[in-house]
C-alpha cells in the first residue's frame, strides 16, 4: 500500500509542519524584527489557551472563544511591553532574562489561580478516512499558511508594514521621517504576542492544557527560530519545511520520539553549517552571485 | 580597581587570588570571607544534621550558580543550560555509582562524572564556538540541550532504560544512588551525612579560590577580554574561540561537581534538574547576585534558595513568582546585580570617609553571612 503510506507521511508531514510554524511565528516575529528573544513565548501561547479554554467553558462558540485567545494574548503582550520590555530594546542578554523572569512568574501564577487543570475542549471536525487523524490538523494546516500568507501581506502590502520595518532597519531616520517608532515597536510586539496566543488558542483542543503548556512549544520554537535565521518568514517557511521533512520521515519509520530527536539532529547539523541560519546562507548566497555578475 | 597586595598579614598568601578582575582584595574582604565560611561550617552544629542535609543541598547549588557567573560575567558566554551539566553528572554518577557500590566504585564513579560533564561540555562548546554559532544563539542552544536531555530522560520509564542495575526510571527518576565515598580497595572512608557537608563546602570554597585565581592570571586577562571586544582581542592575536571552548568547559566541569554533590546528597535524581524552571535558576542567582562576582553568585544562591525552601516548608506556592519578579526588577533596576552595586557604595563610603587615593574593596556580597 504505497499510497497509504505516502497519504500517511503526507498527513505527518503537514501535522508537524503546522505545529511549528504556528508554534515559531509569533517568537519570530518579535525576534526578527525586533531584536528580542522572548523568552516567555511558551506563556503567551498559555495565555491564549487559557483564554480560549474558559472562553468555550463558558459557552462562547469555538471560533469566537478562539478570538477571545488571540486578542486577550495581544493585549497582555502590548501591557508587558509597556511596562517592561520597552525598557529593554537593545539589551539583548538582558532582554532574554527578564522575560525568562515573567515567564517563572506566570507559570506559577497560573498554577495558583487555576490549579493543574484545566476544562477541555473536544477535538472539532470528527476523523479522516484512510490516514488515521483528525480532521481538525488539516484545518491547523490552513490556517498556519494563512497565517504566513497573512503576515507577508501585513509586512510587504501595508502602510504599517512599511512604517515597521523602516523602524526596525533605521530607527532614528525612521522618526526624523515622521514615523512614530514607539508605537511601530509596541504595535509588532502586540501582533508577535497575538501569534503566540493564536498558537495557544489553535492546540487547546489538542493538547491537554496545564500551566506547563507553553513549555510543549518551546523546542520547536526555539529550534526554528536558531535554524532559520533573522528573516521572518523565509526563515520560518524554509526552517519549518526542513525540520518538518526529517521529523515526518522518521516518525513514519520510527515513531514519533525517534522523530523529534532526528528532527534535533538535523537541527543541531543546520546549525553547524549554517550559523547564521538558512536565511543568513541565502544572504551570503545571494551576495557572492551578485559579486560574480 | 587597584591591586593591594603587600599590605596586611598573608599578603603573599592573598597574591595569587588579587587583581582586577576580582572584587574585594583587601584584608577586611579576607577576613569577611573567613567569618563567613567558619558561620556556614558551624550551621550543622548549631542547627543540627537536618541543616546540615538542607545546606548542602543549597551549597551545591552554589556551585552552579558559581560556574554560570564564571562563563557569562567573565567571559560573556551567557548559558542557559548549566543545568544540562549539572544533571548529566548526576545520573552518570548514578549509573556507575549503582552497578559498582564499593570504594573503589564509588570513586571511579566521582571521578567518571566530573569527567562526563567536563567532556560533554567541551562537544558542545567546540561545536557551537568552532562551528561559528554566536551570541543569543549560544544562549539558545544551551537551554534547547537542557529541555531535550529533559524529554529524553522523561521517556526512560520503561524496562529496556536500565544501565546494568540501574533504572533510568523516566519522570519518577533514579533512586537508590549512594552517598559519595573515596578509596581504593578496602581503604578509604564513606562520607555519611555531616561529612557531606562539609565536602560540599569544602568543594565550594576551594572552587572559589581555584576560579578566583584562574580569573586573575594572564587567561583570565584573556579571558575578560574577550567578553569586552572579541574581535579586537582576537586581533591582538588570541585565539578566542579556544578561549571561550576552555570557559566553557570548565564551566561544564564545575556544574557537574555541583550535580555529583547534589545528587549523592538526595541519593536521588529525576528529569526535573534539567526542566526550565530549575534552568532559569542559575540565572537568577548570577543575575541579582552579580554575574561578575564569584561570591554575589554564591550568596544570591544560598539567599534566595533559602528563602525558595523556608516559603515550600510553609506551604507557600508563591516562591517562584517571587524569584521571577526579584531577577524582573533586579536587571530593570541594577542591570549589574547585588553584589558589584554593594561594591560600589562601599567604595564610595571609604573614598568619603579616608582621601587617600587608594580605594579599598569590600567584603562582597556579604548577604551570605545571614544564612
Amino acid at each position: 500500500m504505497a499510497g497509504a503510506g505516502l497519504l500517511n507521511f503526507g498527513f505527518e508531514f503537514v501535522e508537524i509542519f503546522a505545529f511549528i510554524v504556528l508554534a515559531t511565528v509569533g517568537l519570530a516575529v518579535i525576534f526578527g524584527m525586533m531584536g528580542i528573544i522572548n523568552l516567555a513565548h511558551g506563556e503567551f501561547i498559555l495565555v491564549g489557551a487559557y483564554a480560549t479554554t474558559f472562553a468555550f467553558a463558558a459557552s462562547v462558540p469555538l471560533p469566537l472563544a478562539m478570538l477571545t485567545g488571540v486578542v486577550l494574548t495581544a493585549v497582555y503582550g502590548l501591557v508587558l511591553e509597556r511596562l517592561i520590555i520597552r525598557h529593554l530594546y537593545g539589551r539583548l542578554l538582558d532582554s532574554m532574562v527578564v522575560t525568562w523572569g515573567i515567564s517563572l512568574v506566570m507559570i506559577q501564577l497560573t498554577r495558583i489561580v487555576f490549579g493543574n487543570t484545566a476544562p477541555g475542549i473536544g477535538i472539532p471536525f470528527g476523523q479522516l478516512p484512510i490516514v488515521d487523524g483528525p480532521v481538525y490538523y488539516l484545518v491547523l494546516a490552513v490556517v498556519a499558511v494563512g497565517v504566513l500568507g497573512g503576515l507577508y501581506a501585513l509586512f510587504m502590502w501595508t502602510d504599517f508594514g512599511i512604517r515597521a520595518r523602516a523602524t526596525m532597519q533605521d530607527e532614528a531616520t525612521a522618526r526624523s521621517m515622521g514615523v512614530d517608532t514607539d508605537r511601530m515597536y509596541m504595535s509588532t510586539f502586540a501582533v508577535g504576542s497575538g501569534l503566540a496566543g493564536l498558537a495557544g488558542a489553535l492546540y487547546a483542543p489538542v493538547m491537554t492544557i496545564t500551566p506547563e503548556y507553553g513549555t510543549g512549544f518551546l523546542i520547536e520554537a526555539f529550534v526554528a527560530v536558531v535554524v532559520g535565521g533573522a528573516s521572518v518568514l523565509v526563515g520560518t517557511v524554509l526552517a519549518s519545511g526542513l525540520l518538518g521533512t526529517v521529523n515526518a520521515t522518521v516518525t513514519n519509520v520510527a515513531g514519533t520520539f525517534m522523530g523529534q530527536v532526528a528532527m534535533l539532529i538535523a537541527a543541531i547539523v543546520a546549525i553547524r553549517l549554517m550559523p547564521d541560519g538558512i536565511t543568513g546562507l541565502l544572504a551570503d548566497w545571494r551576495e557572492s552571485r551578485g559579486e560574480s555578475q | 580597581m587597584s591591586v593591594e597586595s603587600g599590605d596586611g598579614p598573608f599578603a603573599a598568601l592573598r597574591r595569587p587570588f588579587e587583581g582586577p578582575n576580582t572584587m574585594g582584595n583587601s584584608p577586611a574582604f579576607w577576613l569577611g570571607l573567613a567569618v563567613a565560611v567558619a558561620v556556614l561550617a558551624a550551621m550543622p552544629v548549631l542547627f543540627g544534621l537536618y541543616a546540615a542535609e538542607v545546606g548542602a543541598v543549597f551549597l551545591a547549588y552554589a556551585l552552579l550558580g558559581m560556574s554560570l557567573a564564571f562563563i557569562w560575567g567573565y567571559c560573556g558566554i551567557l548559558s542557559f543550560g548549566q543545568v544540562a551539566f549539572f544533571g548529566v553528572a548526576g545520573y552518570a554518577f548514578g549509573i556507575v555509582a549503582i552497578n559498582a557500590a564499593t570504594l573503589t566504585g564509588l570513586t571511579v564513579a566521582l571521578l567518571a562524572a566530573i569527567a562526563v560533564s567536563t567532556v560533554f561540555a567541551a562537544a558542545l562548546g567546540y561545536f557551537m564556538f568552532y562551528g561559528g554559532v554566536r551570541d543569543v544563539y549560544v544562549t539558545i542552544l544551551t537551554l534547547v540541550v537542557a529541555l531535550v536531555l529533559y524529554t529524553f530522560m522523561g521517556q526512560t520509564a520503561g524496562g529496556e532504560w536500565t544501565i546494568g542495575d540501574a533504572r533510568l526510571g523516566g519522570f519518577n527518576g533514579m533512586s537508590g544512588v549512594p552517598d559519595l565515598a573515596v578509596g581504593v580497595g578496602s581503604t578509604g572512608v564513606e562520607i555519611g551525612l555531616l561529612g557531606h557537608y562539609y565536602v560540599t563546602l569544602g568543594a565550594l570554597v576551594a572552587t572559589y579560590l581555584g576560579l578566583r585565581a584562574l580569573v586573575n592570571s594572564q587567561f583570565g586577562y584573556a579571558m575578560v577580554a574577550t567578553r569586552e571586544d572579541e574581535d579586537r582581542t582576537a586581533m591582538f592575536g588570541y585565539d578566542t574561540t579556544f578561549i571561550k571552548l576552555v570557559v566553557f568547559t570548565i564551566g561544564g566541569a564545575v556544574a557537574g561537581l555541583g550535580g555529583v554533590l547534589f545528587t549523592t546528597q538526595n541519593n536521588y535524581v529525576d528529569p526535573s534538574v534539567f526542566g526550565i524552571t530549575a534552568a532559569a535558576l542559575p540565572v537568577v542567582w548570577a543575575s541579582v547576585g552579580g554575574r561578575t562576582s564569584l561570591l554575589g553568585t554564591v550568596g544570591a544562591a544560598l539567599a534566595i534558595q533559602f528563602v525558595d525552601y523556608r516559603l515550600a516548608l510553609s506551604g507557600s506556592e508563591w516562591a517562584l513568582v517571587l524569584i521571577g519578579s526579584l531577577l524582573v526588577f533586579v536587571v530593570l533596576l541594577m542591570p549589574e546585580g547585588v553584589a558589584p552595586r554593594l561594591h560600589e557604595y562601599v567604595l564610595e563610603y571609604r573614598e568619603d570617609a579616608d582621601p587617600s587615593p587608594v580605594p579599598r574593596e569590600p567584603p562582597a556580597a556579604t548577604e551570605e553571612v545571614s544564612d
